[in-house]
């Protein structure tokens, strides 16, 4: 009997723990966020962070995006073959790289080299006193360190995205013109046929939002560590494996609110 | 001297971390322009202290007047602008690494959220933190490297130029000698003094070196299981007559401390 009662009582502590948590992440966030309509703004910390995030992150997420487009072309018409629906490949391979494969591949991208780095230079900070002197010299520490990553993950963030979605179609149509033998005119036809406005705007609304959840949990997991060097790479850790995860929620509830009608 | 209102005056401060006490109703004035050492066993509450003191940790209860003004009752505002009267040197010198030397020293100058004096503009703050640099022995030249390029001991020094860079009426030194040889700990000691005394500041140092504690302290005061347990003049922690800070001072094994070894 004890043994259920132990069991239902970790499955409550865990609950608790993990809305104790969210709680701080949303408050954290605000605070954050808060900065941004109170000056000072520190721009060159800003900037800093927009060039690491949207210029750094390029190479590697324009990699991701090539692949993943010539991926789905590959697949889809092994499939589609069967039933003599190839034309149908323009189309998917558009729409799956715009509306998911884009936002998605780059926000775990950059969740990685990011949202790490992030988590790794503010635990740093943190655990060397570095934050707490910040306090000491006039300079309030979520306005320095934090408001300036959050703005520049949103906003980083869909540019990364518009550039994933150009090459994800480019990786198709090389695919398919090159190994497939698809007409080249009648690909790109049947891919701005296919493609709406709505597609990509949301693919980068999405985006923005990814952008600052992995900036969100790079800055929180950084700020919060401590205990040395262990303490940083649990927060590394942490940072990336939070910001995967709740990004791929938000995926979904973005999907459900924007495509499911 | 005894209707003076005391630059920093602590009545009851206590702090605990979940079930440990670490501060147990402190009670310490500081004169102005005098030193206080604070010395005590590591984890014996000394850094917890100061960090109440500069508001990186609020208190369970108690009270911290800078001039006569109970800090923690004032709104968040007007208690940083109290704080900004303190320069801290941080144990390991907690110096920016992402910036330079000279921009670690001016940091606070040209800080944005600076209240008292005028922001600094960067070529003026540059020329500022070489003549701070200099004020600490060191060459203006050092202003252009990364701090990750110095010693321990210049480090330190850094820490000291930015701690005072903009003339604080208040110095705090958490373990200045800590890590240093004992040549480097005088030389740092030195300055400390040269400091504390040409700004007129108002200091506390938290040390276990007792050298050091005695060179920079008026006065003294021992923390134990988070009670200040004696006080009295720097240049009496030899000879205090109390067994306790008797055995730290002389540093011996057996006496009325015991380590409580974990493990």
């Amino acid at each position: 009997m004890n043994a259920i009662f132990d069991f239902i009582a970790a499955l409550g502590r865990a609950a608790l723990n993990l809305v104790r948590m969210a709680g701080a992440m949303a408050l954290f966030g605000l605070a954050g966020l808060s900065h941004l309509i109170r000056p000072p703004f520190y721009w060159r910390i800003f900037l800093g962070s927009l060039v690491e995030i949207g210029f750094f992150s390029l190479p590697v997420v324009a990699l991701t995006a090539l692949f993943s487009g010539g991926v789905i072309a590959l697949q889809s018409y092994t499939g589609f073959a069967q039933y003599h629906v190839q034309s149908a490949i323009a189309g998917i391979v558009v729409l799956s790289v715009t509306r998911e494969l884009g936002p998605v591949l780059a926000g775990l991208m950059v969740a990685g080299r990011v949202g790490a780095a992030m988590a790794a230079e503010i635990g740093t900070m943190r655990v060397t006193d570095q934050v707490d002197a910040l306090t000491t010299l006039s300079t309030n520490p979520v306005k320095y360190l934090v408001t300036p990553r959050l703005l520049a993950g949103t906003l980083a963030l869909p540019f990364l995205v518009l550039v994933a979605d150009i090459l994800g179609v480019l990786g198709g149509f090389t695919v398919s013109v090159v190994k497939l033998d698809f007409s080249a005119p009648a690909y790109i036809a049947a891919t701005l046929a296919t493609v709406k406005p709505i597609d990509i705007t949301v693919g980068l609304a999405k985006a923005a939002v990814f952008g600052f959840l992995i900036a969100l949990m790079g800055c929180y997991h950084g700020y919060h560590s401590r205990g040395g060097a262990e303490g940083v790479g649990a927060a590394t850790t942490s940072a990336v494996v939070g910001a995967s995860i709740l990004l791929l929620a938000f995926d979904y509830l973005l999907t459900d609110v924007f495509f499911s009608q | 001297m005894t209707d003076a209102t005391p630059k920093i005056r602590i009545r009851g401060l206590t702090k605990s971390f979940g079930p440990k006490r670490v501060l147990d109703g402190i009670d310490l004035d500081v004169m102005p322009g005098t030193s206080c050492v604070v010395i005590g066993g590591s984890g014996s509450g000394k850094s917890v202290l100061l960090r109440c003191i500069l508001g990186l940790i609020t208190p369970d209860s108690g009270s911290i007047e800078i001039d006569g003004v109970d800090i923690l009752a004032l709104p968040a505002r007007r208690r940083e602008s109290a704080i900004e009267k303190i320069g801290m040197l941080f144990q390991n010198g907690a110096l920016f690494d992402s910036l330079s030397v000279w921009e670690n020293v001016a940091f606070g100058l040209m800080a944005a959220g600076r209240r008292h004096g005028a922001r600094m503009a960067r070529a003026e703050a540059r020329a500022h933190a070489g003549r701070v640099l200099e004020q600490v022995g060191l060459d203006p030249s050092v202003g252009a490297l990364s701090p990750s390029e110095l010693s321990g001991g210049m480090q330190k020094r850094v820490g000291l130029a930015r701690a005072i860079a903009s003339q604080p009426d208040i110095l705090f030194f958490d373990e200045p000698t800590t890590g240093l040889d004992p040549i480097m700990g005088a030389v740092i000691d030195g300055l400390i003094v040269d400091c504390v005394r040409r700004l007129g500041s108002t200091a506390i140092a938290i040390t276990h070196d007792m050298a050091s504690a005695q060179r920079i302290g008026d006065r003294a005061a021992m923390l134990y299981q988070g009670k200040l347990i004696w006080q009295g003049a720097a240049s009496a922690l030899l000879n205090s007559g109390n067994p306790m800070v008797d055995q730290f001072t002389h540093g011996r094994r057996e006496g009325p401390i015991s380590m409580e070894l974990r493990r």
